[in-house]
C-alpha cells in the first residue's frame, strides 16, 4: 500500500525539482495526446519548445514574441501570487485586465488627438485604477458580506467581456473606422503608443513594468512587514490574527494589488501589441497567469521563469497549429496539463511517499 | 489479583532519532489498577498505543491471558477486551450521546435497545448520562463519561485511561475514582496513565515508572511517598520555584464587565467578567477546559475586540485596540495552542520570533524587517529558555511540543511585558523546564508586571498564584487568595461536580 507521510520540513530539493518534473510529465502526457491525434509526438514537442527559439525560419519572428507574451503573464501572475499566498483567491484577473484596458483606453481617447507626453502615463494610471476598482467588487463583498471571492471575481470576468463588446461596438468605436467595430489604433498615435523599445526584442513598457513588479514583490515578501503578514496569513491564519494582522485590510490589499497589476497589463497590451480595443481583446492572459503563478511556486523569480516558459508554449502552440495542424484546443489542454502535473508533483515537497502497511510507523 | 491478565515482554519501538520505548516489560493482574507513570515524552503514549493496536512494536511480545497478543488494529484490541479512553475525546458535538456511542461500536444495536443499555450501565457505575442529549451541550466531565460508557458497553477486561483527570473538577475526580474502584472490584484491570502523584497514590495498586523510554522502577504507590516517585520519574531532585509575594497596591490591569458572545454554536460566551490585577501579582485562573479560557485570552490579546471602556491598563483604555497596539503598551499573551495559534508551524523560529516581537523589539522600523536583529532575538530566546533545536532556521512544527512551548513563553517574557497572559504555560513541558518557566513567571511579577496564568493544573496555580479565580461557563468567580484555599473550595469554584452530585447521593 502506498501512503503519504508529512515531512517535518518541506523538502528543499523537491521544491526546486517539482516544476522540472511537471514540465517533463507534461511533455510525456502531451506527447501521448498528440500521438492519439495522429501527430508525431516528438515533432510536436520540438515545434512547441525548440523551434520558436532556434529554428532559422521562425526564430526571427517568434523570439521577440516571447517577451511580448511573457510580459502581461508575469505582471498579472505577480499580483495574483500575493493573494494566493495569503489565501485570497482572485480568479478574475482576466476581467480586471479587460476593465483596466477599457478605462485607460477611454481616458486616452477622450484626449485624442493631444500630443502631450503625459497621455500614456495618465492612461497607465487610469488602467491600474480600473483594474483595482473591478477587483474591489469581490473584495468589498467578501469583507462586508462574506461572499466567496472565487465566484464573484470569476463571474465578473463575463460581465467585463460584455462591457468590452459593448464598448468596442459603441462608446469607444473609431469614428473614422467606417463603422467597423473596434477603437482607434493607439500604435498610430504617438502620444498614446506603447512601442517596442529596443528593436527586435519585443521589449515594451509592459515588460519593463513586469520586471519592476518581480523585483518589488521579491523585496516586499522577503524584507517588508506586509510581505511577512501575507505569508503568515496564508500559512497559519489563526497565528496571523494573534500576531495582529487585520484580515479585512489584507483582503483589500491583496485583491486591490492584483487588480491594479492586471489592469495595468491590459492597458500596456491595448496600447502596444493589440493596438486597439476590439471584441476579441480578452486573450485569456488573466487565466493563464493563474497557471504561471503556481508554476512559479508563487515565488517572484519562479514566476519570471514560468512566465517565459508559458509564453513559449503559447508561441510554440501557435506554430504547431500552423505547421502540424494541431487543434487549438489541444494546445490549451497541453497548458492545462502543466498545472495538473505541477499540483500533483507538488505533494512531494511536503510529503514523502512510503510503501508499506499502515500503522507500522 | 494473582492471575496475570496482560504481560509485556521486552517491547521496543524506535522512531527516527528517538527510541520511544526500550525493552519495556511489566505485567498487569486481573482487576489490578496499574499506574503508568512518567514525564511528558517518557514514552507512555507510545506504549499504550502498542497495547491498543495503534502502533506496532519493533521488538518484544505481549500475552493476554496467556495467549500471544499482537493487535494489528484498535478494533482487534477491542474485540479481545482491551478498551481505551483517550485524553482528547473523539465525539461529534452535533450528535447526541447514543449516536456517538453507536458510531464507536462494530455492530451497534437498535437505538432503543442501546439507550436502555446506556442507562443501565451508567446507573450501575454511578455515571448518569441521558442518551438523548447533544454532546455539544455536555461539560468536559460528561463527555468523558460518554467515552467511558462507550468502553464499558463492550465489557472490557482491560481499560486504558490516558490522563483522565485533566478535564475534571476535584469532585468529579472523586466520582471517577469510585467508578474505577468498582470496575476493579469486578475484575476489570485498569492501566492508569498520569503524572499526578497524589491521584496515583489514592487509586493504584502498582506503578511502573518510565523515563526516556525505559522502565526505571516499580513501586507500590500507597507505600511510597510522592517525593520518591517524583524523583524516580525525573531522575534528579526537583527544584521547587521560590515564591515571594510581591503584589503591590497599584491596579495595573482592570476588566470591567467584559462580555463576548460565542463565536461558534458550541463555543463559550463570556459573561460580565470583572477583574483587577495588581502590579507584581500572579493571578491564577482555573477551570475545566472549554469554560471560556480561550475566549478570555483572546479578549486580552486583542484577537477579539470589545467596545471601548471595558479593559484598562494603567489608565489606557485598550478594549478596542488591536493586538499590535496592545503589544506596544506592553500587554502580551501566549495562547494554549502552540502550533497554528501561538506559532506558525511552517515558518522558521526566526520568523516566529518576528510574529509577536516586531513591535516591542522594534524589529521592523519603517515597515522593513531587520532580519539580523530578529535572528539575534530568536537566538536569545533559544539560549535563555533552553529550546532544543539545531538552529533558529528550523520550522516550528519540527520542534517537540515542550520545546516549542519554551520558545513561545520565552518569546513573550523576554519582551519585558507589563501585563502577561499565558494559557497552560507548562503543558507538555518536562518537569525541570516547567519549574524554570514557573520561576520565570514569578520573576516577571517580582519586577512589577501583572501576570495572569490560566491553567488546568491546580497544583501549578497553587504553587505560583497569589490569588485564584475560576472560569465556569464563561463566568469568572470572585478571586480569592490562594493561601489557605482548600481543594474542596477550589472544586466548588470550578462548578463542583455539575449534576454528578445526584449520582453521589444515590450510591
Amino acid at each position: 500500500m502506498i501512503r503519504l507521510e508529512k515531512r517535518p520540513m518541506p523538502s528543499r530539493l523537491w521544491t526546486v525539482l517539482t516544476p522540472i518534473v511537471a514540465v517533463l510529465g507534461t511533455m510525456v502526457a502531451g506527447g501521448l495526446m498528440f500521438a492519439l491525434l495522429g501527430k508525431d509526438p516528438f515533432e510536436a514537442i520540438r515545434t512547441i519548445f525548440y523551434d520558436p527559439l532556434f529554428n532559422d525560419q521562425f526564430a526571427a519572428y517568434s523570439r521577440p514574441q516571447l517577451l511580448v507574451k511573457a510580459g502581461p503573464l508575469i505582471l498579472i501572475a505577480i499580483g495574483l501570487s500575493l493573494g494566493f499566498r495569503a489565501g485570497v483567491w482572485n480568479i478574475g484577473a482576466e476581467g480586471q485586465y479587460i476593465i483596466g484596458a477599457l478605462c485607460g483606453a477611454g481616458v486616452g481617447l477622450a484626449l485624442y488627438p493631444s500630443e502631450s507626453f503625459l497621455v500614456l502615463p495618465l492612461m497607465v494610471a487610469v488602467g491600474a485604477l480600473g483594474g483595482w476598482a473591478w477587483a474591489m467588487i469581490p473584495a468589498v463583498l467578501k469583507t462586508r458580506f462574506n461572499t466567496n471571492e472565487i465566484l464573484v471575481s470569476l463571474l465578473l470576468v463575463y460581465v467585463a467581456e460584455q462591457l468590452l463588446a459593448s464598448a468596442s461596438l459603441g462608446l469607444l468605436r473609431n469614428p473614422d473606422g467606417g463603422g467597423f467595430p473596434g477603437s482607434r489604433n493607439f500604435q498610430q498615435w504617438e502620444a498614446a503608443a506603447n512601442p517596442e523599445l529596443i528593436s527586435g526584442t519585443g521589449m515594451h513598457w509592459g515588460v519593463v513594468a513586469a520586471f519592476i513588479a518581480v523585483i518589488g514583490a521579491y523585496t516586499m515578501l522577503s524584507k517588508h512587514m506586509l510581505g511577512f503578514q501575507i505569508r503568515l496569513t496564508g500559512s497559519a491564519p489563526r497565528a496571523a490574527r494573534f500576531a495582529g494582522v487585520n484580515p479585512v485590510r489584507l483582503v483589500l490589499i491583496c485583491l486591490g494589488l492584483s487588480g491594479a497589476l492586471a489592469g495595468m497589463a491590459g492597458l500596456f497590451e491595448v496600447t502596444g501589441p493589440a493596438g486597439q480595443i476590439s471584441i476579441d481583446f480578452g486573450s485569456g492572459y488573466g487565466f493563464t497567469a493563474i497557471i504561471v503563478a503556481f508554476l512559479g511556486r508563487l515565488h517572484p523569480i519562479g514566476i519570471l521563469l514560468a512566465g517565459l516558459l508559458m509564453a513559449l508554449t503559447y508561441i510554440g502552440g501557435e506554430l504547431s497549429q500552423f505547421m502540424l495542424g494541431v487543434p487549438a484546443a489541444a494546445i490549451q489542454a497541453f497548458q492545462g496539463m502543466l498545472l495538473f502535473f505541477l499540483l500533483a508533483v507538488d505533494v512531494l515537497s511536503n510529503y514523502r511517499v512510503r510503501i508499506g502497511k499502515p500503522g507500522v510507523a | 489479583m494473582s492471575d496475570t491478565l496482560l504481560a509485556l515482554d521486552g517491547l521496543t519501538k524506535a522512531y527516527p532519532g528517538v527510541i520511544a520505548n526500550d525493552d519495556v516489560s511489566f505485567s498487569i493482574g486481573v482487576g489490578e489498577v496499574h499506574a503508568l507513570l512518567g514525564e511528558n515524552g517518557a514514552g507512555k503514549s507510545t506504549l499504550v498505543k502498542m497495547i491498543y493496536g495503534l502502533v506496532k512494536p519493533d521488538a518484544g511480545k505481549m500475552t493476554l491471558h496467556g495467549d500471544a497478543y499482537a493487535p494489528g488494529r484498535p478494533s482487534e484490541a477491542r474485540s479481545l477486551g482491551v478498551a481505551m479512553v483517550f485524553q482528547h475525546f473523539s465525539l461529534f458535538e452535533a450528535l447526541d450521546v447514543a449516536e456517538n456511542i453507536a458510531l464507536g461500536m462494530e455492530n451497534p444495536p437498535k437505538r432503543r435497545e442501546l439507550a436502555a443499555r446506556i442507562r443501565e450501565v451508567s446507573n450501575a457505575y454511578g455515571l448518569p448520562l441521558d442518551p438523548g442529549r447533544l454532546v455539544g451541550e455536555l461539560s468536559a466531565g460528561e463527555r468523558q463519561r460518554v467515552e467511558i460508557i462507550r468502553c464499558l458497553l463492550q465489557n472490557p477486561r482491560l481499560l486504558i485511561m490516558d490522563e483522565p483527570t485533566s478535564v475534571l473538577t476535584p469532585q468529579e475526580v472523586d466520582i471517577l475514582f469510585g467508578t474505577l474502584r468498582k470496575l476493579s472490584a469486578e475484575g476489570t484491570a485498569i492501566l492508569y496513565i498520569s503524572h499526578k502523584l497524589d491521584e496515583i497514590r489514592a487509586l493504584c495498586d502498582a506503578a511502573t515508572v518510565l523515563r526516556r523510554g525505559k522502565v526505571v522502577g516499580t513501586c507500590v504507590p500507597r507505600e511510597t511517598t510522592a517525593r520518591d516517585m517524583a524523583e524516580l520519574m525525573v531522575g534528579s531532585t526537583l527544584h521547587t520555584p521560590e515564591r515571594r509575594s510581591t503584589a503591590s497596591e497599584d491596579v495595573l490591569l482592570e476588566l470591567r464587565k467584559v462580555s463576548l458572545p460565542a463565536a461558534t454554536p458550541f463555543g463559550t460566551s463570556l459573561h460580565d467578567i470583572s477583574l483587577s490585577v495588581h502590579a507584581g501579582e500572579v493571578m491564577g485562573i482555573g477551570g475545566v477546559a472549554g469554560n471560556g479560557q480561550d475566549e478570555f485570552l483572546s479578549v486580552l490579546s486583542g484577537e477579539s475586540l470589545l467596545a471601548p471602556g471595558h479593559i484598562w491598563v494603567a489608565g489606557d483604555d485598550i478594549g478596542a485596540q488591536p493586538p499590535q497596539t496592545r503589544r506596544g503598551i506592553g500587554v502580551l499573551a501566549a495562547p494554549e495552542e502552540r502550533l497554528g495559534h501561538a506559532a506558525a508551524p511552517d515558518m522558521s523560529l526566526v520568523e516566529n520570533a518576528l510574529l509577536t516581537g516586531s513591535v516591542r523589539q522594534k524589529l521592523a522600523p519603517n515597515g522593513f524587517v531587520n532580519w539580523s536583529a530578529t535572528r539575534v532575538f530568536a537566538e536569545k530566546v533559544i539560549a535563555d529558555y533552553d529550546v532544543r533545536t539545531p538552529n533558529a532556521d528550523v520550522a516550528a512544527r519540527a520542534l517537540s511540543g515542550g520545546n516549542l512551548q519554551k520558545f513561545v513563553i520565552g518569546r513573550e517574557i523576554l519582551q519585558a511585558p507589563r501585563v502577561l497572559v499565558v494559557n497552560q504555560p507548562t503543558w507538555g513541558v518536562d518537569a525541570a523546564a516547567a519549574a524554570s518557566i514557573r520561576q520565570a513567571l514569578l520573576d516577571l511579577a517580582e519586577q512589577g508586571a501583572a501576570v495572569i496564568v490560566i491553567s488546568q493544573d491546580l497544583d501549578e496555580l497553587m504553587e505560583i498564584a497569589d490569588r485564584f479565580a475560576a472560569l465556569n461557563g464563561g463566568r469568572l468567580t470572585d478571586p480569592r487568595p490562594t493561601q489557605g484555599l482548600t481543594i474542596d473550595e477550589i472544586g466548588l469554584m470550578m462548578g463542583g461536580a455539575h449534576d454528578m452530585e445526584v449520582a453521589h447521593a444515590a450510591q
